[in-house]
């Protein structure tokens, strides 16, 4: 398809302002500061650009348009709803330097959400701010460093992290300053507690733990982990990537965890807006309260909700102003709709459906560990090496058939892994659709794997040279 | 009957896909954690849709917004217009409910358009590479120190005391557990511009980055050329920049920025009460490798065919690890699409005459202002749409009184700066009517 660029035509043109109304001023801008030749933007008439995003939008695999079973990254259906309340010009049009008082909407929404984010969690206290999950951890890990700093355990500088993490753990506990000490699965697919103790020590900081984990498994030696850790001055850092799975059945912070971080986007359905805006907040254990990123939202005795900057340690700001707010929104929205009931249902489907569609896969595919998992699962493609076809190749032809293929070659510590997430807002139909796909493709492996190997077929795009993109760098048109 | 929205399932299901897994009860799948939450979660059985909406509206109705309120604040969040396609078009469900394109044959939308947003913010800042988004200005602008350490292994940081208070105390967050150290660069109090003397006095072998924003948070224009020739070559030079005013001010790549960031809210994104925005990130394209964030490419496919897909994702959290440039994953890439809808629709020829408004009608304000002698000006450099007066008026009570008057008056400077006094920051855009700024006027006449 062609460039924005290629379609524009010299002198068309979109937009439109009123006349000015005020008389103009001289430019007493220096010469050398104003710009003497108008940037490169395209020249087009509106229904160029409509035509042309409607046309780009068809290109794009989306929730609303199948089955988005990507690891670890909670493809779950998104609400309509939470999409026009969240563009209410109460919420959409108001400036973050108003005064408090022209704000209390937004402000109690925010401090109801603080309150909802702490009982699901089981932690004391909340923090909005983070615009991500992975900026989320940053911030959690600057709370520890901080903490550690202030009382003496400053030579504390390693964070012990699984094998099978996010690729974030590691990059944020090195952003905020730590060392990273890699701690191997065991195999049943969890922290191998041998192997934790013996990396335990004076210099250890944190643990940072996805629970269930990104093979989908809960760590059911969490309360041995947690003393361990905390009996050598350690704390636990919970990544709530994977909290789609235990709302209402198990709270991080009853099993030891000191730091949380959530993903809204994830877990309370705000969409994922092909790859952001996220919001990634974290709570506390009430020992670290006063370590929290300034502002928090807090209410006084009047039921007057302000913003509370009175926090003596704090790590400082992590982004201008308050938060991604219009994703608050939409988070809150989502848990006022499903409520205590209806989260706790959300994931036990969640779980139902992850275990469901395994069992079905394990008749012709490799289950990389075979214990009941939480709401996800890893694959591991290796038996189709056979017939000379590789994960990614599986992947391309299940384009094939417009589903979206599962998160593949993570978690790093499985071959040929994919990680297949189905999320609870898909119905039995889908599953066992899904699945004799699945069966198909491995029949097709077998007797034409070629097939395989070219796919995409049936795309408007086949096949991308990723090599030659990476090699020859071309990141903007000229 | 489901009882719950989003959940598919009928008993049926529930219980046939039970008796496939051999269990009898939901708990069986919970059965290896030590630690079950026996109890309810304190918060709300769950509402319907009309009660939810009911309670979101009335929850945004005790906001007071700037549709309805006329507003002459700005400081790092603009009220801009924007144009009535964009949001029906962005908000297509298929880039809406679409998540990272890991698989980029099903992602060609997605990757297009953020290849076309990069392709804009080079060609407006005059830079040669961009990557797809990050968080915010202030996180931009934080991230880009850390890459400054990267590129010269250096620790110092000079940073102008105009940048955006909250971008300073952000970037003090993010760089001080890396060793590094922020020193302020004073401002003149004649001009609001950077104080030369200060910053030349200040560079030594150990500075790392120079930062200073253009415009600044005073609205003052900076003069680049000078200040570039005074931050030697080996300095990385990184200029937090605001885009609406791009139209009308030269590019800063034109003075050989090393690294460009700045919030694109004002690029089509709504105010929002701050977030989510659009953090702006471009540099020279030999510094790309130490670049944070994800970026696009171009390539082909089997037949040749042109397409698009992430590029140097080796720099990245999810093959680097603890190596990578940074630990971005989710960006902004929403917000990104909505500004490169922006300056499609803008186009050349729009983005200079919507900067030349807000030039306009903040070079109106602050003449009518300063005419009704309540306010005097403070600093004498040039300006874009902002500007500090020192106001005769009480700060809190003319804010109060204004907002009677349905206003969002000027922000108050005390707030950030000490120094400042009564001084305050006024804001024109392209949407401040002359019919609000003579009713302002004419109403000040009337308070003391």
């Amino acid at each position: 398809m062609k460039l924005i660029f290629e379609k524009s035509v010299s002198g068309r043109k979109s937009y439109s302002l009123p006349k000015l109304d005020v008389k103009e001023s001289q430019i007493d801008i220096p010469e050398h500061l104003v710009r003497n030749e108008a940037p490169i933007l395209p020249e087009l008439y509106e229904v160029d650009i409509v035509r042309h995003y409607n046309q780009l939008a068809t290109l794009n695999h989306s929730v609303d348009r199948g089955f988005y079973p990507l690891g670890s990254c909670t493809m779950k259906y998104n609400p309509f709803l939470n999409e026009e309340v969240a563009s209410l010009n109460g919420f959409k049009f108001i400036h973050p330097y108003q005064e408090e008082s022209t704000v209390q909407g937004a402000l109690e929404l925010m401090y109801e959400l603080q309150e909802f984010l702490k009982e699901i969690t089981g932690m004391a206290n909340v923090t909005l701010q983070p615009a991500a999950g992975a900026h989320g951890e940053l911030t959690g890990m600057l709370i520890i460093k901080k903490y550690l700093q202030e009382n003496n355990l400053g030579h504390k500088n390693e964070v012990i992290i699984p094998d099978s993490a996010h690729g974030t753990n590691p990059a944020s506990a090195v952003m905020a300053g730590f060392e990273v000490v890699k701690v191997n699965s065991n195999n049943e697919g969890r922290v191998d507690l041998d192997h934790l103790k013996s990396l335990v020590n004076e210099n250890t900081a944190a643990i940072m733990l996805t629970n269930p984990n990104t093979l989908g498994f809960f760590e059911k030696d969490i309360l041995k982990i947690s003393d361990l850790m905390h009996k050598n001055d350690a704390l636990l850092y919970y990544d709530g990537a994977n909290l789609n799975a235990i709302m209402g059945k198990v709270r991080p912070g009853d099993n030891g965890f000191d730091v949380v971080h959530l993903n809204l986007h994830k877990t309370f359905s705000t969409p994922h807006g092909m790859g952001g805006p996220g919001s990634g907040p974290i709570a506390v254990k009430s020992y670290l309260k006063e370590y929290l990123p300034k502002p928090v939202v807090g209410m006084k005795e009047s039921g007057e909700y302000y913003f509370d900057y009175d926090i003596s340690k704090s790590v400082g700001k992590m982004r201008s102003f308050y938060g991604n707010f219009l994703v608050l929104v939409k988070a809150y929205t989502y848990i006022l709709s499903l409520g205590k009931e209806g989260l706790k249902k959300v994931s036990e489907l969640a779980t139902l459906n992850a275990n469901y569609l395994k069992e079905k896969l394990s008749k012709f595919l490799n289950v990389a560990y075979p214990d009941v998992c939480k709401h996800e699962f890893v694959i591991k493609g290796t038996s189709l090496k056979d017939y000379g076809v590789s994960t990614l190749d599986f992947a391309k032809r299940l384009l094939d058939y417009g589903i979206h293929p599962p998160t593949v070659y993570f978690p790093l510590i499985v071959d040929e892994a994919m990680m297949i997430e189905p999320t609870e807002t898909e119905s039995k139909e889908t599953l066992d659709e899904v699945a004799a796909i699945y069966e198909k493709i491995v029949e097709e492996a077998r007797r034409e794997p070629d097939k395989l190997k070219e796919a995409p077929l049936t795309l408007p795009i086949k096949r991308l040279d990723e090599v030659k993109a990476n090699k020859e760098l071309n990141v903007k048109f000229d | 009957m489901n009882d719950f929205p989003y959940l598919p399932h009928t008993q049926k299901d529930i219980e046939e896909m039970f008796s496939f897994l051999g269990i009898k009860d939901i708990d069986e799948l919970y059965r290896d954690i030590p630690a079950l939450f026996k109890g309810e979660l304190n918060i709300p059985s769950g509402l319907s849709e009309i009660e939810v909406k009911e309670r979101l509206t009335d929850l945004a109705q005790l906001n007071k917004n700037m549709e309805e309120y006329g507003i002459f604040r700005g400081a790092g969040i603009y009220n801009h217009y924007i144009p009535s396609v964009i949001y029906p078009l962005a908000s297509n469900r298929n880039f809406l409910t679409a998540y990272t394109p890991y698989q980029a044959e099903v992602s060609q939308g997605t990757l297009q358009i953020l290849y076309e947003y990069q392709t804009q913010i080079c060609n407006l800042t005059a830079m040669e590479v961009s990557n797809s988004s990050m968080y915010d200005g202030a996180s931009a602008l934080a991230e880009a120190i850390l890459m400054a350490k990267r590129i010269n292994g250096k620790n110092r940081v000079l940073m102008s005391k105009t940048v955006h208070p909250e971008y300073q105390e952000v970037s003090k967050t993010y760089v001080k557990v890396q060793g590094m150290d922020i020193e302020q660069i004073d401002y003149l109090s004649e001009t609001g511009q950077l104080d030369l003397a200060d910053l030349t006095s200040k560079i030594t072998e150990e500075t790392s980055c120079v930062v200073v924003s253009y415009p600044n948070f005073f609205g003052v224009i900076e003069d680049l050329k000078v200040i570039r020739e005074k931050v030697p070559s080996e300095v990385v030079f990184i200029v937090v920049t605001y885009p609406i005013s791009l139209g009308l001010l030269e590019a800063p790549g034109k003075f050989c920025a090393d690294i460009v960031v700045g919030e694109g809210q004002s690029l089509g994104n709504t105010p929002s009460f701050g977030g989510p925005g659009l953090g702006i990130f471009a540099s020279k394209k030999k510094y790309i490798r130490k670049m944070p964030g994800r970026i696009i490419g171009e390539t082909v496919d089997q037949d040749g065919k042109r397409g698009f897909c992430m590029v140097l994702q080796t720099r990245e959290q999810h093959i680097r690890r603890e190596k990578s440039t940074s630990n971005i994953c989710s960006n902004h890439a929403f917000n990104a699409l909505v500004a490169s809808l922006y300056l499609n629709v803008m186009g050349k020829q729009g983005i200079k005459e919507v900067s030349l408004q807000n030039y306009h009608k903040a070079h109106y304000l602050a003449k009518k202002l300063v005419e009704t002698e309540k306010f005097k000006p403070v600093f004498d450099g040039p300006f874009f749409n902002e500007f500090v007066l020192e106001s005769k008026i009480d700060p809190e009570l003319l804010n109060e009184k204004l907002l009677e008057q349905h206003y969002f008056g000027p922000l108050i400077l005390k707030n950030f700066y000490k120094e400042m006094g009564n001084k305050v920051l006024f804001c024109a855009t392209e949407l401040t009517k002359k019919r609000d700024i003579d009713f302002l006027c004419s109403f000040l006449e009337g308070l003391s």
